[in-house]
């Protein structure tokens, strides 16, 4: 069985790997790039912890093969801070204490995160609803999504 | 030295005005957390390691004939295989948690680990787990707990059941207990109304997100690391050691971030499989689970089926109670059943109860600790039969529950003789919130409940050092499941009188402390805490004297206030204070380096009550459920953090609305998990959900220099009991049967 030779953009810098065909891109990232941020709770599409945008578009990189995302454009939680900037988003979940363990943290901010860029102004039930895809179970969301509420004001009015 | 648990100035008997505890600051792994570079259990890897994989019977109950794994060892990558026969006999003691790791003669659930492989990649692994012949005979099984306890019922182990079993039931009666005081036949013979309802709740997950997950390096010399997810590294390490027969020095366990446990990794599942693998390859083995095998073969809670009886008088007042509490914990002997009999009247001071607890095994996963492992099931079948009755009664559920409710000086159920208590605390804020008196709209529904959860205290270590700098190092031994890290350096921050920024947290390996109980019964703010405290009261005595060294005063007339050391009153003489800095800058020449440390095996834990609110709205055509408003009052003695003891209050009431309305463990005919995905096994998912609202009480625990009592698992006991009163409500029918899944509140409708 041969590898595929693949050639994307992660987080803005262009990376190549190897891949085997049925890897996934959760795999690729977390196993062949050490970004480890994409977290694997079901590896079924169930729970969001490995979401991640290709060319803009928010994915369960465990549904994703790795050989998929050949000349695309990845964004992860780890290009999510502009160097020691975090973006409001992270400093929003930090200051309304919006996660416990943690684990659901990075699926979660990169759903957000495309969730505002969608829709600058969510309505609470439009950001619950977007966000029904990301399980966390620590929290029972309510502080998550305070955080998402306000981050979203805050770049409003920041633009 | 005044040291006591006063502030400076402040008056024996006042509240102590607190300088850090109480404020919300910033999380100290929060950075980490939100940019993906915190490191958890899957996040590890080591130069050369292995995959391991795990192979799991197909069959809920098997006799295993042999294992061949002669094709798999051969197969190219392939670096170990173990099954059974790779460990030894190990202690008694761990017997159970070997035999759950790895199945010996019989296969006694659906995922039972039988065998397992190292191999260099995950793809060798798998397919070396095709390669591995189990010869099985399958046995007749039982997953129902009063299926299991019929006397003709499959046996799953021959000699189990101890002297407390009565004839005349199975042998899956591991044990039988009995709580309560008084005369409940007399009680009920005085009672207006006696009513008695039988309830039945489905095993339900945890449902952390983050699968089990560790990297194990051992040595043939038997010295040996493990990182892993766990919610007690010390405990992995002792039960590993004693599966391996190796000494508990020698292996050294290193906690990883943990992605949530509730309960679920207070044991272990691929540790020692994975120590054993590496001591057979001779390299690091790193195993994780999938989903799939998280919820086939670890953790469930038990599924339970009680029956409840209670007596009352037309004013509310309960005359006499009793309760029948039969809780499967799995294949294995240890479910909640005592807990559940211990908590079930825990609420209500009672001059006549009784309960009755059974321990039954079947074929199912051995379940786990869940978060008050065994109150919630308890709470909620006897706080339906409290409201049935207030109602039955035309009385208000909340002034009936105020009536009886345990205080100060009540003899528990369960035995005990309560101190200070917040339960008519949260009652009395219930009543007075604006939720209570908010109108519901048609079809809805508005239930309240109690809960109580013990706490626990146990083993605790802490060591505080100062640096040479002049900020702060504090160890501990408790993985941070929810912002602990945070409330430790608040509470060694308050204590030494520096800001909050001065004080960094670590979560120590087992080789840095001594023995630290695990993460479980809401005890890690409480006994971390005082140990804490403990451990910077010591340090400040080890300032006084340097400071009373350099002034040339004795220590005795030297005191620690505002983050210095000061001459204790005007005899002292007269000396500028010195700091922390300053201190800590001069360490070296005054006797050395500063620090603090505190060892316990801390008690006073200080129980603790919620009372939880919720409304419902019951669509009438198709059963489903949804919950409108819900308000949690909760006692937390004294919030440290007080946004993470909310977050404590919303993620428990909302596991409980899981709990209550989707979650169950669906078995087939064949006695296979027809649901081991979050798919099909539904957890609550933001859509479901309104805003979670909280009102935290303060009834300070005498046993905490702070007052702090345990919050994490009270919040899951009353929600069951307070979602199934607002559906029946709202259903105009009473709900027995959890969860309230929306085919059954259809039928619950139609049938009346
Ligand atoms: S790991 Fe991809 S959705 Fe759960
Ligand atoms: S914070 Fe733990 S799963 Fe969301």
């Amino acid at each position: 069985m041969s590898q595929i030779h693949v050639t994307t953009k992660i987080n803005g810098d262009t990376t190549e790997y190897l891949c085997d065909p049925e890897e996934t891109l959760l795999d690729v990232l977390r196993d062949r790039l050490a970004l480890t941020g994409a977290k694997e709770g079901c590896g079924t599409g169930d729970c969001g912890a490995c979401s991640v945008t290709v060319d803009g578009r928010l994915v369960c990189s465990c549904l994703t093969l790795g050989a998929e995302a050949d000349g695309c454009e990845i964004d992860t939680i780890e290009g999510m801070a502009d160097g020691e900037k975090l973006h409001p988003l992270q400093q929003k979940f930090l200051e309304h204490a919006a996660l416990q363990c943690g684990i659901c943290t990075p699926g979660i901010l990169v759903a957000a995160k495309s969730l505002l860029e969608k829709n600058p102004s969510p309505t609470e039930e439009e950001a619950r609803y977007w966000l029904a895809g990301n399980l966390c179970r620590c929290t029972g969301y309510d502080k998550i999504i305070r955080a998402v509420m306000d981050a979203a004001e805050e770049m409003r009015r920041a633009s | 030295m005044p040291l006591d648990d006063q502030t400076p100035g402040q008056k024996p008997g006042e509240a102590r005005q607190f300088k850090v505890v109480g404020t919300r600051p910033l999380r100290p792994d929060g950075i980490d957390k939100v940019t993906g570079r915190a490191r958890f259990g899957a996040d590890m890897s080591a130069p050369g390691m292995l995959i391991g994989r795990v192979l799991r019977s197909p069959h809920a109950h098997a006799r295993i004939r042999s294992i061949d794994a002669s094709k798999a060892e051969a197969l190219e990558g392939v670096k170990a295989v173990v099954t059974r026969a790779d460990f030894g006999a190990g202690d008694d003691d761990v017997a159970d948690i070997l035999d759950n790791c790895m199945a010996g003669e019989k296969a006694l659930y659906d995922g039972h680990a039988v065998a397992a492989v190292a191999a260099t990649s995950a793809a060798i692994a798998r397919k070396a787990l095709k390669l591995i012949d189990v010869d099985y005979e399958t046995l007749p099984h039982v997953v129902d707990v009063d299926a299991a306890m019929k006397p003709d019922a499959p046996v799953l182990h021959e000699g189990l059941s101890d002297e407390t079993v009565p004839d005349g039931v199975s042998q899956n009666v591991v044990h039988r207990v009995e709580f309560g005081h008084g005369d409940v036949e007399a009680g009920f013979a005085k009672a207006d109304k006696v009513l008695e309802r039988s309830f039945k709740t489905a095993a339900t997950h945890q449902g952390y997100i983050e699968p089990h997950a560790c990297l194990a390096t051992m040595g043939t010399d038997g010295i040996a690391d493990l990182w892993v997810c766990t919610q007690g590294h010390y405990m992995v390490r002792n039960t590993c050691a004693a599966i391996l027969g190796i000494d508990q020095g020698k292996l050294r366990v290193t906690a990883s971030e943990i992605g949530g446990g509730f309960g679920g990794k207070t044991t272990v599942f691929l540790e020692p499989v994975a120590l054993a693998l590496s001591r057979k390859a001779n390299r690091p083995v790193k195993m994780t689970m999938t989903r799939e095998e998280v919820l086939r073969a670890t953790g469930p809670t038990s599924s339970t089926s009680i029956d409840v009886k209670i007596g009352m008088n037309k004013d509310g007042k309960i005359t006499a109670a009793s309760a029948d509490l039969r809780y499967q914990g799995g294949a294995y002997q240890g479910s909640p059943a005592d807990m559940g009999s211990m908590t079930a009247f825990a609420p209500y001071d009672l001059e006549n109860v009784k309960t009755v607890g059974w321990d039954v095994v079947t074929n199912r996963p051995k379940a786990a600790a869940y978060r008050a492992p065994g109150a919630p099931m308890a709470a909620f079948a006897v706080e339906s039969v409290v409201d049935e009755l207030a109602k039955g009664f035309g009385l208000d559920p909340l002034d009936v529950r105020l009536k009886n409710a345990a205080r100060e000086g009540t003899k528990s159920s369960y035995g005990p003789t309560f101190p200070a208590i917040g339960l008519e605390a949260t009652l009395q804020a219930a009543k007075d919130h604006p939720h209570w008196k908010a109108p519901l709209g048609p079809n809805q529904g508005r239930g309240v409940a109690c809960g109580f959860w013990f706490n626990f205290g146990g083993d605790t270590c802490v060591s505080l050092n100062i640096t040479p700098d002049g900020t702060v190092t504090l160890s501990e031994g408790n993985p941070d499941i929810g912002g602990s890290r945070a409330s430790m350096s608040m509470m060694a921050a308050e204590e030494l009188g520096i800001p909050y920024d001065q004080v960094r947290t670590v979560i120590a390996d087992t080789g840095a402390l001594g023995q630290n109980e695990v993460t479980d019964g809401s005890r890690v703010t409480f006994a971390v805490g005082l140990a804490t405290i403990k451990a910077a009261r010591n340090a400040k005595k080890v300032l006084c004297e340097r400071a009373a060294m350099v002034w040339g005063i004795d220590p005795e007339a030297v005191e620690w206030a505002d983050g210095c050391a000061r001459p204790a009153g005007d005899n002292a003489g007269k000396f500028p204070p010195m700091s922390l800095k300053e201190i800590a800058a001069i360490a070296s020449n005054t006797g050395g380096p500063v620090a603090g440390h505190f060892e316990v095996n801390a008690e006073g834990a200080g129980v603790s009550f919620a009372t939880h609110m919720v409304d419902t709205e019951v669509d009438p055509e198709t059963g489903a459920v949804k919950v409108v408003r819900y308000t949690v009052f909760q006692d937390a003695g004294k919030a440290v953090h007080p946004a993470y003891v909310e977050g404590q209050f919303q993620g428990g009431a909302v596991q409980g609305i899981g709990w209550a309305l989707n979650e169950e463990y669906i078995y087939g005919e064949d006695g296979r998990l027809q649901n081991p995905g979050f798919l099909d096994y539904r957890i609550p998912v933001a859509s479901d959900l309104p805003m979670i609202d909280t009102v935290i009480l303060e009834i300070p625990n005498p046993g905490h220099p702070y007052g702090v009592r345990g919050v994490g698992e009270t919040s899951i006991v009353p929600p069951l009991a307070a979602i199934a009163n607002s559906v029946s409500e709202a259903a105009g029918v009473r709900m027995t049967d959890l969860p309230m899944s929306p085919p059954k509140v259809l039928a619950a409708i139609q049938n009346g």
